[in-house]
């Protein structure tokens, strides 16, 4: 299927993560625009890897709802689907049907009955594991060979699908179709894909669209929509207060990408070295010349799982002596800190780890300060220990305690005080969790490892990802 | 010899995916661009020393349609592990500002 002659496919970003802050008026422009879809994302490994790890979502409930209402409002209305990639941060199948949830109450609040579908592409180790053994996963740079047992040792693995999936689900009926991960990009282009679309025009709308307003001048004002035709797209905020222009919207190749010019999707890969940047007005720009090159399809994974736990203590610091000499005052207290716990809890500290970071002076980096650096006026001093267990980490924290907030810069003066704020003042921050994949799987059907499901319009997913 | 601070009207870091960094060096103009991008403080190997990564890691673009040099490099440890200070990465590019062109 091609477009005819001429036509595009037009596609409303409200924002680049559902729960940020959509705003009605932008999308109701977008769809008095002539709009043929909405989507957006609604998750990314950006904040790091505790919610894939958890399962939970990094927005809260009542942010995701309020925008959601508004997507589904509008869907309702005009009539268009609604594609929402990555649902519940992570895109696991837990976020996913936390979801879901969501939106079977606003559909119950609003009266709506939706057609809804649900992607899964949470994957199970031991899957991976054959499919690993067959050849048939690839380490990604800087990552090196499968280390045994990687699979296993993830609470969630997550496949990032593609738009195909999306496209079946439309085929199938859906009305709105709520994904698990996807690549951010694959969401947009799915649609233009389906309507014919020029691929390259396609992908290239899809990664420039995907933060929403974030190709615009001002990137906080509103989302954006993208006209996809054969060989072009046209970019143009939903505000009339906002304005896109050649440099916004060809920089945004370089936002949090290692390659500002080649994008790996899960069917190729999206080349923007020959793209061309035209400014049709004083708000909307035109880009062609983008090319995708077809490839084998692989998806990527993502895996994350909960490591040690971490006990944490905050103090500030106005002490002008110790202020003038911030290196020995860590470095002696540290070396009291190790002593002290192997006199007290011993061989039981296990694979332990203790931290001191001293924002106002190195906290960001850790490294080294020039000799000649004046003296800060004060330092947030924050105290991390490590362990095996919560409560050995809670045990490090105050077996530390009294040197931490007492400790003078020379042993022969009065017992210093520095300002702690609580009480308690040992703060148990819970686990840390760790990304362990960076691995492709290849795939022969785009949908081999995906799941799709039609639930009934009552029927709710009884989710916990809160 | 001016500072890098001085010569580029935006300097920025972020993370790019789990286990990568970015920096982008957004030059003022085509000249300037052409003038400074390939001082020897900004060559692959000069950036990865200042990053402590190592240089055959680090992956170098010239964005010349848009005066910008882009740096990216692995991290030593994935994002959010138990040594993190910094998320996004978005204060890395700090370390770059006093760099002499």
């Amino acid at each position: 299927m091609t477009l005819a002659p001429g036509r595009t496919c037009n596609v409303i970003v409200p924002v680049g993560a559902l729960g940020a802050g959509v705003r009605a008026p932008d999308v109701a422009r977008g769809i008095a625009l002539g709009a043929h879809a909405i989507a957006c994302d609604a998750g990314s490994t950006d904040s790091g890897p505790a919610y894939l790890a958890t399962g939970k979502s990094k927005y809260s409930r009542d942010a995701v709802k309020t925008d959601l209402a508004i997507l589904m409002r509008a869907q309702a209305d005009a009539g268009i689907p609604l594609l929402i990639g990555s649902c519940g941060t992570s895109g696991c199948d837990m976020a996913l049907d936390w979801m879901h949830d969501i939106a079977v109450e606003i559909a119950r609040e609003n009266g709506l009955s939706p057609s809804i579908a649900l992607l899964y592409s949470e994957q199970k180790a031991s899957l991976l594991e054959e499919r690993a053994a067959a050849g048939a996963i690839m380490p990604l740079e800087p990552v090196g060979e499968i280390l045994p047992g990687v699979f296993a040792a993830c609470d969630h693995i997550v496949a990032l699908m593609g738009p195909e999936p999306y496209i079946e689900a439309l085929r199938g009926g859906a009305d709105i179709v709520l994904g698990g991960r996807t690549t951010d990009t694959a969401v947009i282009a799915a649609v233009p894909l389906m309507m014919g679309a020029g691929a390259g025009a396609a992908w290239h709308a899809g990664k420039t669209s995907e933060c929403g307003g974030l190709c615009t001048v001002r990137s906080r004002d509103g989302g954006v929509i993208v006209r996809v035709g054969a060989d072009h797209f046209d970019v143009e905020p939903l505000a009339m207060s906002n304005a896109c222009t050649t440099t916004t919207v060809s920089a945004h190749m370089l936002y949090e990408n290692s390659d500002p010019f080649r994008l790996t999707e899960p069917g190729g890969v999206l080349d923007v070295g020959t793209a061309r940047y035209d400014a049709l007005d004083n708000r909307i720009v035109r880009v062609s010349g983008s090319v995708f090159e077809s490839a084998p399809y692989t998806m990527k994974l993502e895996g994350a799982s909960g490591g040690p736990f971490q006990t944490i203590m905050l103090v500030g610091i106005q002490d002008r002596g110790v202020l003038a000499e911030i290196p020995r005052f860590l470095t002696q207290m540290e070396e009291f800190f190790r002593s002290r716990l192997q006199a007290t809890i011993g061989p039981r500290l296990g694979d332990y780890d203790v931290s001191l970071r001293a924002y106002g002076w190195n906290g960001v980096t850790g490294d080294a300060v020039e000799a000649a650096a004046p003296a800060p006026r004060e330092i947030g001093l924050m105290f991390v220990a490590t362990a095996a267990t919560q409560q050995l980490a809670t045990q490090i924290a105050k077996t530390c305690n009294p040197a931490f907030f007492h400790m003078p810069l020379n042993l022969d003066q009065e017992l210093p005080s520095y300002a702690f704020p609580f009480s308690p003042a040992e703060i148990e921050r819970g686990q840390v969790y760790e990304f362990r994949l960076n691995h492709v799987v290849r795939v022969n059907d785009p949908l081999e490892l995906v799941r799709i499901r039609y639930p009934a319009t009552e029927e709710v997913s009884h989710a916990e990802a809160e | 010899m001016p500072k890098l601070n001085d010569v580029c009207s935006h300097v920025r870091s972020k993370n790019a995916g789990p286990f990568w960094i970015t920096v982008d060096l957004f030059f003022p103009d085509a000249e300037t661009f052409a003038r400074y991008s390939d001082a020897p403080s900004l060559t692959s190997s000069a950036v990865a020393a200042m990053f402590g990564v190592d240089p055959v890691r680090m992956k170098r673009f010239m964005v010349t349609d848009l005066s910008v040099l882009k740096f990216s490099y692995p991290r030593a440890t994935p994002q959010g592990g138990t040594m993190e200070r910094d998320m996004h990465g978005g204060q890395q590019y700090v370390r770059l500002l006093d760099v002499e062109l």
